[in-house]
């Protein structure tokens, strides 16, 4: 694979050596479990943590005379995922079959696609972060995707002398997808897969939980001097499987090219295995004739041809993608970006928030632009902030949208405070009563009787004649003494935006 | 079959002992030391022949991948649709394993 150097603003990463500055290129490459019930090219379960072996089909198992049919699910959420990052479909690609021989692997060869892959050429862009050294956002090539069969899983510590062998995961539908060697620091590594991440989760073609291997990385890494324009010798460390690691795995390895280089030795292009425990990495020398994988077309399969229909259905069911709810949030509803952000990060956020904006903004009667930046701060801040106090006390199936967006309307009315709005939050977390009625029976309401208010603070100017009289000849501080007699008069339930007009007509 | 074909062109592109012997390795074929030189112009007489394969213009002729027309079936994403091609064997896929324990395939120790 040609190896490119993008154009535009490089990070800020550079490494001092002894013998000069240095620059990091990197390219990844993840595999991404395609979403589906049945396996790639067989009808047994993709389901996670069943009984060993159980979930192994005479395909998978590779019987002789058992014959590959693919999945069209995992060929389509391949082509939405292309889609996703604008990439360019190939309505012909080809299966290949690329040789070697492991314990997890009973076909002697993996099932895959090097010559005609399903998705060419696409991009996605990270966003700027100034405090990761990312001044602005870049875009990052991405080569290809195309779909392969998984490994089954090799368990190296339940007997002393023999490895045993899971093959359930083998045959499972993998997406390889192949960045552009466009990153220059482990922040932009981190960004990139944090990026696709959501994009895969949005199209909904993976479900992104890294812990459960469902998304893992092959890193590659090479360094060079400042100026320099030759690409330096590469290593791919393999199976990576979180943002933190592959970024601890990106610092170590540009660490370790460095020193060999500066100690006056040359870096072999090989294959490394990252410890999670010590955050390094090592070389994996069985690996070292692996390369040689033979290729060529899988006789069981004819050439995927894609009609158009097919493609149409794809396009027309991709959802709104993280780019452009992010700027239909700042722009259309009118929230910061910071909130946009936060709010559009996960598929979870966005889908409580756009129900509660939905409700929110029917209950109220009003536009959802209008109730927009209230439900976001509830959504982001006040909401979470109660339901992290509560801990286990609160059921958060007690929270439906109707009653949160019950609480809003009181809020936006003035019948209650930001304060109130917890309480009765925080109660209906624990009772699921409704709202309105916990208001009432609580005596969680803020007065706006204006008859109660202004009686109360005809009551603290009579017995505060002398600073009446200070705050009329232009000692203006004393307004908040007078809201804060009035509030504690009204126990804390007075509508502060009554109370502040009240006692400005009052007093002057 | 003997191929004589193409020994002409051998020259071409040919193969050495030694990468014999690795293609071997790497296949997991057993070739005994003086099996070898054996295969060697054997080896070069395939590679020959597919050369002279490639003296026949074929600029405007489209690629061929299957003798009679037919394209690609692709199967529904349902679980366990065919017996014959679903999951729930594990007794049957176990059944030739050398070693089978606790629902595993037991194999001699591999570890990196």
């Amino acid at each position: 694979m040609l190896r490119r150097v993008s154009g535009g603003k490089m990070s800020n990463y550079r490494i001092e050596g002894a013998t000069g500055t240095w620059e990091v290129v990197i390219g990844l490459e993840v595999h991404a479990q395609v979403t589906s019930n049945a396996k790639l090219f067989s009808g047994a379960s993709t389901q996670f943590g069943a009984e060993p072996n159980s979930q192994v089909s005479l395909v998978d198992a590779a019987m002789p005379g058992m014959l590959p049919v693919p999945n069209r699910e995992c060929i389509r959420q391949a082509v939405r995922t292309g889609m996703a990052i604008e990439a360019q479909i190939n309505a012909w690609s080809r299966f290949d079959r690329k040789n070697y021989f492991y314990a997890d692997l009973p076909q002697g060869y993996q099932i895959s696609q090097l010559y005609h892959p399903l998705v060419g050429k696409g991009s996605l862009t990270i966003e700027a972060d100034e405090k990761a050294g990312i001044p602005e956002d870049k875009v990052i090539g991405i080569e290809r995707i195309h779909v392969e069969q998984d490994a089954g899983k090799l368990m190296h510590d339940q007997h002393p002398t023999m490895s045993y062998v899971d093959l359930n995961r083998t045959g499972v539908a993998l997406m390889e997808i192949v960045s552009d060697p466009d990153m220059t620091s482990p922040a932009e590594a981190g960004a990139y897969i944090r990026k696709l991440r959501a994009i895969l989760r949005y199209v909904g073609s993976c479900d992104g939980n890294m812990e459960e291997g469902s998304m893992r990385a092959d890193v590659n890494v090479s360094v060079r001097k400042v100026g320099d324009t030759e690409l330096g010798t590469r290593t791919e460390t393999k199976n990576v499987n979180s943002v933190r690691f592959v970024m601890q795995a990106i610092e170590h390895e540009v660490q370790r090219q460095i020193d060999v280089l500066e100690d006056g030795g040359t870096i072999v292009q090989e294959t490394r295995l990252f410890d999670p425990n010590t955050g390094t990495t090592r070389s994996m020398r069985s690996k070292e004739d692996a390369h040689d994988y033979r290729y060529f077309p899988d006789p069981d399969l004819l050439p995927l041809e894609l009609e158009q229909e097919f493609l149409d259905e794809c396009r027309a069911s991709l959802p709104e993608l993280p780019d452009a709810k992010r700027a239909r949030y700042t722009g259309e509803l009118g929230l910061t970006d910071y909130n946009a952000r936060e709010l559009t990060a996960e598929v979870e956020t966005f889908a409580r928030f756009e129900t509660l904006l939905a409700e929110t903004a029917k209950a109220l009667g009003k536009p959802e632009a209008k109730v927009a930046t209230p439900v976001a701060n509830w959504s982001l801040s006040v909401a979470p902030g109660v339901i992290k106090a509560l801990g286990d006390e609160g059921d958060m199936a007690n929270a439906t949208p109707e009653r949160q967006a019950a609480i809003l309307k009181m809020q936006d009315a003035g019948e209650i405070s930001g304060g109130q709005a917890k309480e009765i939050f925080e109660i209906v977390l624990k009772t699921g009563r409704e709202p309105d009625e916990i208001a009432d029976t609580e005596g969680l309401k803020q007065v706006s009787d204006t008859g109660a208010i202004e009686e109360a603070i005809e009551k603290i100017m009579a017995a505060n004649e002398d600073k009446v009289a200070e705050y009329r000849g232009g000692k203006d501080k004393l307004f908040g003494f007078f809201v804060g007699q009035t509030m504690k008069a009204m126990q804390g339930k007075a509508n502060p935006a009554v109370v502040n007009q009240i006692l400005k007509d009052k007093l002057g | 079959m003997k191929l004589t074909l193409g020994a002409a062109n051998a020259a071409f592109m040919s193969v050495t002992r030694e990468q014999v012997a690795k293609i071997a390795s790497l296949a997991r074929i057993k070739v005994d030391e003086g099996d070898l030189d054996h295969f060697v112009p054997e080896f070069n007489a395939i590679l020959g022949f597919v050369e002279q394969l490639g003296e026949v213009d074929t600029s405007s002729v489209e690629p061929m991948t299957a003798v009679i027309p037919q394209k690609l079936r692709l199967r529904d994403d349902v679980i366990d649709a065919d017996p014959l091609t679903g999951g729930g064997k594990q007794a049957e896929v176990l059944a030739n394993a050398p070693v089978a324990e606790h629902g595993f395939f037991g194999v001699p120790k591999v570890i990196e």
